[in-house]
């Protein structure tokens, strides 16, 4: 069956079935590997893209849910945002100044889930963060996380 | 104590393999050690037929980069920047001229700083101390000493390594500018990369390096002082931070190689099972399915895509062998320990005067408490994985390891191609952790997905990327040990011990985690071996995690039975110890120790050395609706010298997080002897909500360099439980702590609405 999936303002046609989960889709189909596998069970993040805008767990999202629908992920971030070509996002640019990433395998599903948050929410209060930011960091990263946010959000 | 390294007996540099080799018009030079080691190891295990090991190199080209080869795996703790940074500095480079990478997995990049502290019997990592004599002599045959754990990397590659490389090219450069000027050496300025002469000359390292490289490097280069410092002691960005903010940064997982192929495994939930039968007729017929190839504990499905895989691997009905694995379980495993600790039967650990007399004196006043911890998996946040590309004799192994030149080695022995037929490419590691190791000899025969993937590999015709998938990484892992501990103490009339015993369970690496710093005159420390079938490895500060647990636990029982303040109890006890009076009287005094806090906020106190650091922890803690929840944690962190401030207060952060999952909800319990614990929805993690504020703070002694990675992890445990106990009066001697109903009880209650 075709699948329809627009990524980072690409549209790609694949005959995949339509119950894989987009994070294979797009790992193991359309090569982008900056959106990670961490459990499989919608329980950490690291798998995070933007659906239409909106946060969402990849590996348990089938892609027949998203047929059609503007996804984007890590690698197009910088893009969505407006930034102009070879720059990053805000909240990228952010990340790098609070030297946030340890191992860096959570960031992906991280950054996702903040832009998100901020597109919606752009002066979020500390309990909307820590409502909206689930994912799991192994590393240990949050007390910069949330400076890196507090940042944006101060700016 | 500080601890003091030996001085290696005899340098030597390489540079391009002999002295002075110009690459390209540049300058390569690397550090190598050969000392005391071989006279030390008696039959010569390491370094034969004049082999040496090198720990660095630094590349000087024409165009003025200068680039640091680290030994080292940058699992996120920044090594790789610190380590560069110590090169640098001692180069008088321009840092913004200054790149660095991981050390590719050949043998002139193997670690000799490391392994010879390891031949010399001094402090090293756990992981390498665990090796038996065989194993080493192994090792050091394949010269393949590149694992980074032990918080060492800074400690021994850095310090060993890092700063003689460094200032050894740097007064090879003012050498050949000196010459080309016709100056003396001496009237020349090596600064931000450019070495200026007496009169007005100017030449970059970049325009000197061939000629520099015409020059011997000296053995014994003049280091610079600490208050010269202009990178050591700042804090630069990290080398590795932007690829990891933009989707581009390759880890093992996100390897590509052509035509590959993924595979996911079904294996054995109970540990040591073997295959008996599957029918794989149903699933090879499902899309995109290649084949199954079956591996000791296990069964492979091999397909296009790794979804495919999965979902086949888990229609695939195996039947294991359990060997009688089943009858094991938490229970079981804990009865064990119980009984082997009442039999008394236990072996000397540390034993100083006489405990037994004290404790069999005459009206003696004994405390006695039992504590116990349970297994824990590292849950590195990517899952493990491995790709292997086999054929024409060759193999390509794509990995993010701890140690990949032992890697190579462990592929060459499964696959049984010549370790110079294998190629190992380091990838980037989605956490460590103690985890990415692949020989484990001294902790557990632990058959990884290394060797799983290698032997799959040899059965497919493609690349293969074999992944766990986060069940099999929680259920597959070589674990943290569950371990048990009895501790007894004999009082004095003030409540101080004057004898102090500790019957433990395992012997675990570092040997000195079970010993306690404080001044009790009669210790015996003995422990007991209970077998059973659950791999165990290293987990980040490995044996320090359970022991500072007991023990600065129990230490806090003592205090408040004393009705001493837990702080000065230890204090008292730390005369002599200044090292350790002057973290705790630092961690103490920035959390406000003794002064009023928020309404239901309590504190509790922990201390512990591990890894040449010292790191004193106060928890600042509250307890809502029958469960902990800690605000704040307030940390001072002896490590000797601070490389990289920024990374480091990140490492105490990060390793004092890791400390409080496990503490909170860390459990792998065993029943019917396999993992009872799946994925992340019951093996908990914290999440940002519950992370408390953490307060770093970093005492300088200027003692030897200790580690950064792990001293933090072991001591938060006990400063919660502390504060648990200062809160409810409830001594918590078992972890974790979501196990226990914190609730007050009623009479409690009804006090404290009075
Ligand atoms: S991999 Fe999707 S939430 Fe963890
Ligand atoms: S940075 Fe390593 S898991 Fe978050």
């Amino acid at each position: 069956m075709a699948i329809t999936l627009k990524v980072n303002g690409t549209t790609h046609s694949l005959d995949i079935e339509p119950e894989m989960p987009l994070l294979w889709a797009l790992r193991d189909e359309l090569g982008l590997t900056g959106t990670k596998f961490g459990c499989g069970v919608a329980a950490c993040g690291a798998c995070t893209v933007h659906v239409d805008g909106v946060a969402t767990r990849t590996c348990v999202t089938p892609v027949e849910a998203v047929d059609g629908a503007e996804i984007t992920t890590i690698e197009g971030l910088a893009a969505t945002s407006g930034a102009a070509e070879g720059m990053l996002a805000p909240v990228q640019q952010a990340w790098i100044d609070a030297q946030v990433p340890q191992c860096g395998y959570c960031q992906s599903g991280m950054l996702m889930a903040v832009s998100a948050l901020l597109a919606e929410n752009p002066r979020p209060t500390d309990e909307d963060i820590d409502a909206a930011i689930t994912n799991v960091c192994r590393c240990g990263t949050y007390p910069r996380v949330r400076a890196a946010i507090r940042s944006v959000t101060a700016a | 104590m500080a601890m003091q390294f030996k001085k290696p007996s005899r340098r030597q540099f390489l540079i391009g393999g002999s002295v002075g080799v110009a690459v390209g018009g540049g300058l390569l030079l690397g550090y190598a050690v050969s000392g005391p080691s071989r006279r030390e190891l008696a039959e010569g295990a390491a370094a034969q037929g004049g082999e040496r090991f090198v720990t660095t190199w630094l590349k000087i080209s024409p165009d003025n980069i200068v680039t640091i080869y680290v030994p080292h795996a940058d699992m996120g703790q920044g090594t790789i920047t610190a380590l560069a940074m110590m090169a640098a500095e001692e180069l008088e480079a321009d840092w913004s001229l200054v790149r660095a990478e991981q050390a590719p997995a050949e043998k002139a990049f193997a670690n000799e700083a490391l392994g010879n502290r390891f031949v010399a019997g001094e402090d090293v990592p756990p992981m390498l101390k665990g090796l038996n004599a065989a194993a080493w002599t192994k090792i050091a045959q394949f010269m393949n000493l590149q694992i980074t754990g032990g918080s060492m990397a800074v400690r021994y590659t850095g310090h060993h390594g890092m700063r003689v490389t460094g200032a050894a090219a740097k007064d090879m450069l003012v050498k050949a500018a000196a010459a080309r000027w016709g100056v003396s050496p001496s009237d020349c300025v090596a600064a931000l990369s450019t070495v200026t002469g007496p009169n007005g000359q100017s030449a970059t390292y970049g325009e000197l390096a061939a000629d520099a490289a015409g020059y011997a490097p000296s053995a014994a280069p003049v280091l610079k002082s600490k208050k010269d410092y202009t990178i050591v002691g700042t804090a630069r960005p990290r080398f590795d931070i932007p690829g990891k903010v933009n989707g581009t940064a390759k880890y093992g997982i996100d390897a590509e190689a052509p035509g590959m192929l993924y595979a996911a495994p079904k294996l054995a939930p109970v540990f040591g099972s073997t295959v008996v039968s599957y029918d794989a007729s149903e699933i090879l017929s499902r899309r995109g399915v290649k084949k199954v190839v079956e591996f000791p504990g296990g069964v492979a499905v091999i397909a296009d895509n790794y979804w495919r895989a999965k979902e086949a691997a888990a229609a695939l009905e195996v039947t294991f062998d359990t060997k009688g694995g089943e009858a094991v379980s938490s229970e079981t495993i804990f009865a064990g320990h119980d009984a082997a600790i009442a039999t008394g039967k236990s072996e000397d650990d540390k034993v100083i005067g006489d405990a037994a007399s004290v404790f069999a004196a005459q009206g003696a006043d004994i405390v006695e408490a039992s504590y116990r911890v349970p297994y824990l998996a590292h849950a590195c946040m990517e899952p493990m994985n491995c790709t292997v590309w086999i054929r024409d004799g060759k193999a390509d192994v794509w990995v993010g390891v701890q140690d990949p030149l032992g890697t190579r080695a462990r592929v060459a022995d499964i696959s049984g191609i010549g370790f110079e037929n294998v190629k190992v490419h380091p990838m980037l590691l989605g956490g460590g952790f103690g985890r990415r190791i692949p020989i484990r000899e001294g902790f557990f025969n632990f058959p990884s997905e290394i060797d799983f993937a290698t032997i799959v590999a040899k059965e497919v015709d493609a690349p293969v990327k074999f992944i766990y998938s986060r069940e099999d990484d929680i259920q597959h892992d070589a674990y943290r040990i569950a371990s048990s501990s009895r501790l007894r103490v004999a009082l004095d009339e003030k409540g101080l011990p004057t004898a102090w015993e500790n019957i433990y369970v395992h012997k675990d690496e570092p040997g000195e985690a079970p010993h306690i710093p404080y001044a009790i005159p009669n210790q015996s420390i003995r422990f007991v071996e209970v077998e059973n079938h659950v791999p165990r490895g290293p987990w980040r500060s490995v044996a320090h995690t359970q022991h500072t647990f007991f023990n600065e636990s129990f230490i806090d029982e003592l205090a408040h039975r004393a009705g001493a303040d837990p702080y000065e109890y230890r204090r008292a006890l730390l005369e002599g110890q200044p090292r350790h009076q002057a973290v705790l009287d630092l961690a103490a005094k920035k959390a406000g120790w003794g002064k009023p806090l928020a309404e239901g906020r309590f504190h509790g106190i922990a201390v512990q050395q591990s890894f040449g650091s010292i790191v004193a922890e106060v928890a600042e803690i509250s307890v809502e609706e029958g469960a902990v929840r800690v605000h704040r944690v307030t940390a001072a962190v002896d490590c000797g010298e601070v490389i990289h401030p920024d990374t480091a207060a990140q490492q105490v952060e990060s390793g004092i997080i890791y400390g409080l999952t496990a503490a909170l909800y860390g459990e792998i319990a065993i029943e019917g002897g396999a993992v009872a614990q799946t994925n992340f929805t019951d093996y908990e993690m914290l999440h940002l909500s519950e992370t408390p504020v953490i307060d770093v703070h970093f005492v300088e002694s200027g003692a030897p360099i200790g580690g950064l990675g792990e001293p933090a992890t072991p001591v938060v445990s006990a400063a919660v439980s502390n504060g648990v106990y200062a809160a409810t009066g409830k001594r918590i001697r078992q972890l974790p702590l979501k196990n226990h109903d914190l609730t007050p009880a009623p009479g409690k209650l009804a006090q404290a609405a009075d």
